[in-house]
């Protein structure tokens, strides 16, 4: 922490003063096991002065018993908080770092290049402007490299640093490197980066770290430290159309009624017309309150509280904004997923869909296909698994307000919580709105039987197994029997899950006899599409789940 | 664009977001404080979050009975000005086993009077949240940690078994008698905290500030003579020096440091020239290697 003390020595306000300007950078480090992450992050950390003496004998004293160096300085170790990853000597979550420059500040998420942790890069990736993604010289370009690159790509981040590291080992060569920054550009191209900039480091020894290596007299271009102290990172959030999701109505007394919200994108002033998602209506923004006084504009970022001049019902889910550019308000967003948990997507299941306005109950309805985080090629798939990535539509119980996800982050993006555990099992990035196609299976009629004229027999075409499995029966009328194909049944069996939707209760027998008579397990629901009934074989959920399919409905 | 948030703007907003998030999603939460200087920061936060109405949950303070005695002058002070509801708990079976830091050592005192005690609390009370001023930057262990950090039924932290949090999504749900542990400064540093306290006025207690105080040395610390309850150990001699504390806690465990900085800027100039990191005037995290680890599953905050 030695920046500028001679100032903060001479001139300690002076000193303060220069520092209330700073700006806050964000960034992500990503990188496959040994490729020297917490290495060089730790190295960040000590020479920009942030190591105190203490830390510093802690870190001495656990270097000669646990580190890798033999006995030297192990940075990783200042990073490797938690005991159990110091015994296994790698990093097992995302850690968040702190350190800044008279420039910046910087929170850095350092995350783990484990496969089976991809979840962790895309939540330290998901607040993220800049990614640092670690590349060993020996080896050069690695799958997890590509796979990181398509990650933070996936989650909205538009710069690259291609951190060449242990350039030490490859003796400096330039020829090694340069062969290895082409690789990446070629393979990059495609993900649409606005910058990738790449450096010939060893984080172990310092080189283009803080100072310029005199190991690499080729490069000319900055050292990390710099680059990241000065990189333009585009936030075009508050030259975007005005968005406050509502997240608090704050009504102390029948005199003051404030909508309390973090802005999203835009600018806001008292006078200006702002718009109602749910209900279309248009109010004035009367005051922009904060407790250090009224505002005469507030921009995207702050937390504020909006009083408005007409009294109109607005309440916590509601988005505010400019009246001309109104978000999406769907009931059926298509997303990508990203997968976060062991236990896979479960088509036609409900989850809560917690977004920037709350929480609203949902299903997955259709996964359209899944990337190949190695290739970027897409493949047809019916669920997602841990760590896998793919595009769906979702049904949600009422209309959410969204914008797509390339325009902004903050009411782009959700994440899927499961209702019986509450774990956080996906994240989603909205693209658009789609309307649902619910005629992905066709029923055919079949001759009547002799002596029932007045029952239609109605016989499930055969369903693509890769596709989902929405069964429309608001449009019959009239009695029916249901007859099932092999195939749907095996689709069933392999775990799958199939949404009826009736128009009336006096379709259920007909469902209800077609579950009976291949042992499968239905739940009951009705929402606003009306009455759904979703069929699946009971044998194949986790014995944890058991008890939340009884069938005696949501 | 008209303007970029500053850094220090940013994280006031952030903080701000996490405090209403926890209002709008939780049924009965509860902010902590501790008095200290990060306490005062995240009880401004909470005011500037409600203004104009008071912030609609109460302050809890964990009291081991060994706080200092100005700390506790302030803490009323403060709730009076603010208008908070304060609710004071302290571990009574402790206290009436006698437990103290010189009789039991920090380890078990630590324990008893201030885990169990914050536990007790929250259980009598049946808080479903409960805001913690922990910073990531203070110690390793809490650089994993979640902004809304899930507790179980019987207060424990699973470090393998975090929720991912992305975004500024936060997961709320949780089942009957459990819990979630709400950080809203986990992006602040030291630094960044006495910034802000300088900005925006924050009062905070006078024992931040030198002055003339009458310590004993004792384990290599300055150990404050807040009362008559320090019994001194044969050789221990009281001396009166300017000193002044990088952070507060009960005074038998809280190392002072020797000093002349009097005023705000002079402390943030002193802790800016300093080496040492500020945890380090605790005795708590030195019992055991990872020992904060360790006390943060048992339910420490």
């Amino acid at each position: 922490m030695a920046h500028q003390s001679e100032l903060i020595e001479k001139d300690i306000l002076a000193y303060l003063k220069s520092q209330e300007e700073k700006s806050l950078l964000r960034f992500i480090t990503c990188g496959s096991v040994d490729d020297g992450k917490s290495t060089l992050i730790g190295r960040l950390l000590w020479d920009s002065k942030m190591v105190f003496e203490d830390q510093l004998a802690a870190l001495e004293a656990d270097s000669k018993k646990v580190g890798t160096q033999g006995g030297a300085i192990d940075y990783a170790l200042l990073l490797d908080g938690l005991q159990a990853e110091r015994e296994q000597g790698i990093t097992i979550d995302v850690a968040y770092r702190f350190f800044s420059t008279d420039l910046r500040k910087f929170i850095v998420a350092d995350t783990p290049g484990h496969e089976q942790y991809t979840r962790n890069m895309v939540t330290g990736a998901s607040t993220a402007k800049v990614a640092v993604i670690l590349v060993d010289a020996r080896k050069g370009l690695l799958t997890q490299t590509r796979r990181h690159s398509f990650l933070v790509s996936l989650v909205g981040i538009r710069h690259i640093v291609l951190a060449i590291n242990k350039m030490d080992l490859i003796d400096y060569d330039a020829e090694k490197f340069k062969r290895i920054e082409d690789d990446y550009r070629e393979f990059a191209e495609p993900l649409g980066f606005s910058s990738i900039t790449a450096l010939p480091i060893s984080a172990l020894n310092g080189d283009n770290i803080i100072e310029k290596s005199a190991n690499t007299p080729w490069y000319t271009g900055p050292t990390l430290l710099r680059f990241l102290e000065t990189v333009q990172v585009e936030d075009d959030r508050a030259e975007q159309p005005f968005r406050m999701p509502v997240q608090w109505v704050n009504r102390p007394n029948l005199d003051f009624r404030g909508f309390c919200g973090t802005i999203a994108a835009g600018i806001v002033h008292p006078g200006d017309e702002v718009r109602v998602s749910s209900s279309g209506l248009v109010s004035r923004v009367d005051r922009v309150v904060t407790m250090n006084g009224d505002l005469d504009e507030a921009v995207a970022g702050q937390a504020v509280t909006l009083t408005l001049k007409g009294e109109i019902d607005i309440s916590r889910g509601d988005m505010l904004t400019v009246p001309e550019a109104a978000p999406l308000f769907t009931r059926h967003p298509e997303a990508h997923l990203v997968w976060l948990h062991d236990e896979p997507l479960r088509p036609g299941q409900l989850y809560l869909v917690k977004s920037a306005t709350g929480i609203t109950p949902g299903r997955v309805t259709d996964v359209q296909y899944a990337v190949d985080v190695n290739t970027l090629e897409q493949k047809q798939v019916t669920t997602l698994g841990l760590n896998e990535i793919g595009l769906a539509r979702l049904e949600l119980d009422r209309p959410v307000p969204f914008d797509p996800y390339r325009e902004n982050r903050d009411t782009g993006s959700f994440i899927l919580i499961d209702r019986f555990t509450n774990a956080t099992v996906a994240a989603g990035m909205v693209s658009e709105a789609v309307e649902l196609e619910s005629h992905k299976a066709l029923l055919a009629d079949l001759e009547p039987e002799s002596g029932s004229t007045w029952t239609r027999r109605i016989s499930l075409s055969e369903l693509s197994a890769t596709s989902l499995n929405v069964v429309d029966l608001t449009a019959e009328y009239g009695a029916f029997i249901l007859e099932a194909p092999i195939t749907l049944l095996a689709h069933l069996e392999k775990g799958n899950r199939v949404l009826f939707r009736l128009r009336d209760l006096g379709q259920l027998p007909a469902v209800a006899l077609l579950a009976y008579e291949h042992n499968l397990a239905f739940e009951f629901d009705r929402t606003l599409e009306g009455i759904s009934v979703l069929l699946f074989k009971r044998g194949n959920l986790p014995q944890d789940r058991v008890e939340s399919d009884t069938g005696t409905g949501i | 664009m008209t303007s970029n948030l500053t850094h220090l703007q940013q994280l006031e907003a952030e903080s701000i977001h996490i405090i209403r998030e926890v209002v709008a999603e939780f049924d009965n939460p509860v902010m902590l404080y501790s008095i200290g200087k990060d306490s005062a920061v995240m009880l401004h936060l909470a005011r500037k979050a409600f203004y104009p109405a008071p912030a609609p949950f109460p302050l809890l303070h964990v009291d081991t009975t060994w706080k200092f005695r100005e700390m506790i002058q302030f803490r009323d002070r403060m709730v009076q000005e603010s208008g908070f509801k304060l609710i004071v708990h302290v571990n009574e079976e402790g206290v009436a086993r006698g437990v103290s830091p010189f009789t039991h050592g920090s380890a078990l005192y630590t324990d008893v009077m201030k885990t169990e005690g914050l536990k007790q609390a929250l259980d009598r009370y049946k808080f479903d949240a409960a805001f913690g001023g922990a910073r990531r930057d203070e110690e390793k262990s809490r650089a994993k940690e979640r902004i809304f950090s899930f507790r179980s039924a019987n207060h424990r932290w699973d470090p393998k078994n975090q929720r991912p949090e992305l975004w500024s999504l936060y997961n709320t749900r949780i089942k009957p008698g459990e819990s979630i542990r709400v950080f809203p400064l986990s992006n602040w540093t030291e630094l960044d905290i006495w910034q802000y306290i300088h900005l925006e006025n924050i009062p905070i207690v006078p024992l931040y500030y030198a002055a003339v105080r009458p310590v004993v040395e004792r384990d290599g610390m300055l150990i404050m003579v807040d009362d008559d309850r320090l019994e001194l150990k044969p050789g221990e001699v009281i001396q009166h020096k300017s000193v002044r504390f990088r952070t507060l806690g009960c005074y038998p465990l809280t190392g002072a440091v020797e000093s002349e900085a009097d005023t705000l800027p002079q402390i943030i100039q002193e802790m800016l020239l300093t080496r040492t990191s500020e945890r380090q005037g605790r005795l708590i995290d030195h019992d055991q290697a990872g020992s904060m680890e360790k006390k943060k599953q048992e339910g420490y905050f």
